[in-house]
């Protein structure tokens, strides 16, 4: 709050310089976590996106429902697409569309794309968060390791039917 | 009081010299901080308020609020605190560091308060068009959800407000160099003060860039605005606005370690090297915010978020260690050398100023900081990403640490500035540790329900009026209730600060400050430390040594937790 002296740059003490080196070592460590992860983890931030005009990825959606269509529930159609295919789950205020069938264990390529505003992919209760974007076409390459009935929340503000918007992936064995 | 008149090249400035501390204080200036002041308190009753509502309707059991009003509410609450209760606040301290600090004057009054003006009538529009409706898009107003034209103007308005301001800061502060105003260095509190200012020179022309377009996108005069280009220029100025918040409330820190205990910095190399490694990586963790977006690659993210935040985060770590140390040194040069911590037990805890400094840097650090670097870590924000864990983190942040430091430096503007005697002491004596409890819990409750998936900003975790229902667990509605319980604790907490504000302000006697704290004796002033008194084994922070090292020990356990519980969810790439 008052000016120092003239000349303040002095060494530090003991246990400044301690714990300076403590903290930076402990910065360093974060950081290299996050490499490790990449190389060494299971979970990593997809990278793969796309340009799609929500035309194009209306297309897609409607051609995979149309060939791997298997069901029905509340008037929204269920698809088995095979594994290791591409699955597409488009987002608009307030759905998600339409239901998907996966098994456990086979990897897909989720592509999430919105046809309005953007939204937020929230599986629960795996608790995984993508963010969708009209105009992205955002890959997320997914092995479910669990099976039973997933929800897909909508996490970012899309309106006032925001907290309508659950979706559902339902994972066999 | 001392009035003079000092005349320097057609300025005719007015001064009066404060009794307790003896600092020049320009009249000019000094109107200005108490409208800045006054405008930031009114702006955090009605967003407290609006506080309240919004807790008691996520709080599931009460579930108050329509969803309408509930959104509506949402986007005013993250507006007028965020922006409006913290920035005017903000700029009566920058008013203040660059004028009665440094006994300089204030250099343009009449442009102060022109900018004043606009930020007025910046927030006011912004805050009328969104109570009209048809404007609900939270403060974040992510394109395309689209809001009426004036919500943006007003947010362009407000923010070159804030820039003008930002610029008299500076102009202030080389003026008073060039005129000579004060001897030495400039004090760490205005470096602080010069920091946060760079910060939000840089952090406003971004927040230019996002919403000029978006405002001319609103006319219908561009057809298309990118929504990934918009997040990245939204947080570019979103991001480093909450480390303007972070600089500032640091510099407030120190000032209220050394007002409560004449606490001075140990070193001041050290501590300035900490502001500068704000300026130079603190706005790459903007990024952060687009940890899970489509677009960027891991290596971007990786980057931003990490090489340069983390030193960003050294930073911090420097200040936690710092200020502690700079209290307990100062506490143990007035006597109370034993052991390990008894200076923390004779310290004042009963002053409003201290309190208000030591419970504002545990939440802020402890709960805030330890959270803020976990969820910004890349894989683990997708844990993370929009589910209440980021609202329970800036709780801690800008709530419970910067907000709270703000009320405590408030407490003693009241004799310093406004020279009115401080009523209701007793309040002010037990306000810091209410509501810093109370926001504790909120955000202790919203990482809790954050952590089981709960999403924020969010009308219903139930989906009873959806097409499928998620179960709920228990423990989520117990979350919500101890954010909801936690929400009324910190709203009394508020309360209090309130009254004890309002009503010195408007009926406490007008008097001269005759001390600079408030409740206990001044602290006795040492100054910095001789040679000698630094190689004294007695005189070392060990204290904090030990506190530190405990803290670095939790913050390890709750980061390493966090890839625990990543690594076993759904393999995903
Ligand atoms: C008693 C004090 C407060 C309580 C109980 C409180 C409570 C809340 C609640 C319940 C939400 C909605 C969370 C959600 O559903 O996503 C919220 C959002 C928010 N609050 Fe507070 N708040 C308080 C004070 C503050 C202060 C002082 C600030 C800023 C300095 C602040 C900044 C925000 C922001 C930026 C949001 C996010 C809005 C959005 O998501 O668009 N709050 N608060
Ligand atoms: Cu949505
Ligand atoms: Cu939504």
């Amino acid at each position: 709050m008052i000016a120092p002296p003239r000349v303040w740059w002095k060494p530090l003490g003991q246990l400044e310089r301690s714990w300076l080196l403590i903290g930076l070592v402990w910065c360093i460590f974060l950081t290299a976590m996050m490499p490790i992860w990449f190389f060494l983890g299971r979970q990593n931030v997809p990278a793969t996106t796309y340009r799609a005009t929500p035309e194009q990825f209306q297309a897609q959606v409607n051609a995979m429902i149309e060939q791997y269509k298997v069901g029905e529930e509340r008037g929204f159609p269920i698809v088995e697409p095979p594994p290791g295919s591409d699955v597409f789950i488009q987002a608009r205020m307030w759905q998600w569309y339409p239901i998907v069938k996966l098994k456990k264990g086979e990897t897909y390529r989720l592509h999430l794309s919105s046809l309005d505003v953007q939204h937020g992919f929230s599986l629960q209760p795996m608790n995984l968060n993508f963010m969708v974007l009209p105009g992205y076409d955002y890959v997320v390459t997914i092995t479910p390791t669990t099976a039973g009935e997933f929800y897909v929340v909508c996490n970012e503000y899309c309106g006032v039917g925001h907290h309508l918007m659950i979706g559902k992936i339902i994972v066999t064995e | 009081m001392a009035v003079t008149s000092i005349a320097r090249e057609r300025e005719h400035a007015i001064f009066r010299t404060c009794s307790a501390t003896g600092l020049k204080v320009d009249l000019a200036a000094e109107r200005l901080i108490i409208a800045n002041a006054v405008v930031a308190v009114v702006m955090l009753l009605i967003g407290g308020i609006i506080a309240l509502l919004l807790a008691l309707t996520r709080w599931q059991a009460i579930h108050l609020l329509n969803p309408v009003w509930f959104y509506r509410l949402t986007t005013i609450h993250g507006i007028d605190m965020l922006v409006a209760w913290i920035v005017f606040f903000e700029v009566a301290g920058l008013y203040f560091g660059s004028t009665v600090l440094l006994n300089a004057r204030m250099v343009k009054p009449s442009i102060a308060w022109f900018a004043f003006v606009l930020m007025l009538v910046g927030g006011l529009m912004v805050n009328v068009v969104v109570l009209m409706g048809g404007s609900d898009v939270m403060f974040t107003a992510y394109v395309p959800l689209k809001a009426h034209p004036l919500f943006y103007l007003g947010y362009i308005l407000f923010a070159v407000g804030a820039l003008i301001a930002v610029a008299l800061f500076f102009v202030n502060v080389v003026v008073a160099k060039a005129e000579g105003r004060y001897e030495g260095s400039m004090p760490l509190v205005v470096f602080g003060l010069a920091t946060a200012g760079i910060i939000a020179t840089y952090t406003l022309l971004s927040g230019a860039l996002a919403f000029v377009p978006a405002f001319f996108w609103s006319l219908g005069l561009v057809d298309n605005y990118d929504p990934g280009f918009f997040r990245n220029f939204f947080w570019s100025f979103g991001h480093p606005a909450q480390q303007i918040n972070l600089a500032a409330m640091v510099a407030v820190w120190y000032a209220l370690a050394f007002l409560t205990v004449g606490a001075v910095p140990l070193n001041e190399k050290l501590s300035r090297l900490a502001f500068i490694l704000y300026i130079f990586f603190i706005n790459l963790g903007s990024a952060h915010h687009l940890l899970v977006d489509p677009g960027p690659s891991f290596a971007w993210k990786a980057t931003n978020t990490s090489y340069a935040m983390y030193l960003a985060v050294l930073g911090s770590m420097i200040h936690a260690f710092s200020i502690p140390a700079a209290l307990e040194v100062a506490l143990r040069r007035q006597g109370h050398k034993r052991g390990l911590l008894e200076w923390l037990r004779k310290a004042p805890w009963r002053e409003p100023g201290f309190a208000a400094l030591v419970v504002s840097m545990f939440v802020f650090g402890w709960i805030g900081g330890v959270t803020g670097v976990t969820i910004g870590t890349e894989q683990i924000n997708m844990l993370a990403h929009n589910t209440l864990r980021i609202p329970g983190h800036f709780h801690a942040t800008v709530v419970g640490g910067t907000t709270l430091a703000f009320m405590g430096l408030t407490y003693y503007l009241i004799p310093l500035i406004f020279r009115r005697e401080l009523k209701l002491k007793k309040l002010a004596i037990w306000q810091p540790y209410v509501y810093g409890l109370g926001m504790a819990l909120v955000s202790v409750g919203m990482i809790a329900a954050g952590l089981q998936g709960v999403s924020r900003r969010h009308w219903d975790v139930t989906f009873t009026q959806a097409p499928f229902q998620s179960p709920v667990p228990g423990t989520v509605h117990l979350a919500l209730a101890v954010m909801g319980i936690g929400a009324i604790i910190a709203i009394i907490g508020g309360t209090m600060f309130l009254l004890v504000v309002l009503s010195s302000v408007f009926t406490g006697k007008r008097q001269e400050a005759t001390s600079v704290t408030l409740v206990v004796d001044p602290p006795p002033f040492l100054g910095y430390m001789s040679e000698k008194e630094e190689k004294d084994a007695q005189l070392q922070p060990r204290g904090t040594f030990v506190i530190v090292l405990v803290f670095l020990m939790f913050f390890a356990a709750y980061y390493l937790s966090n890839w625990w519980l990543l690594g076993r969810t759904w393999m995903v790439r």
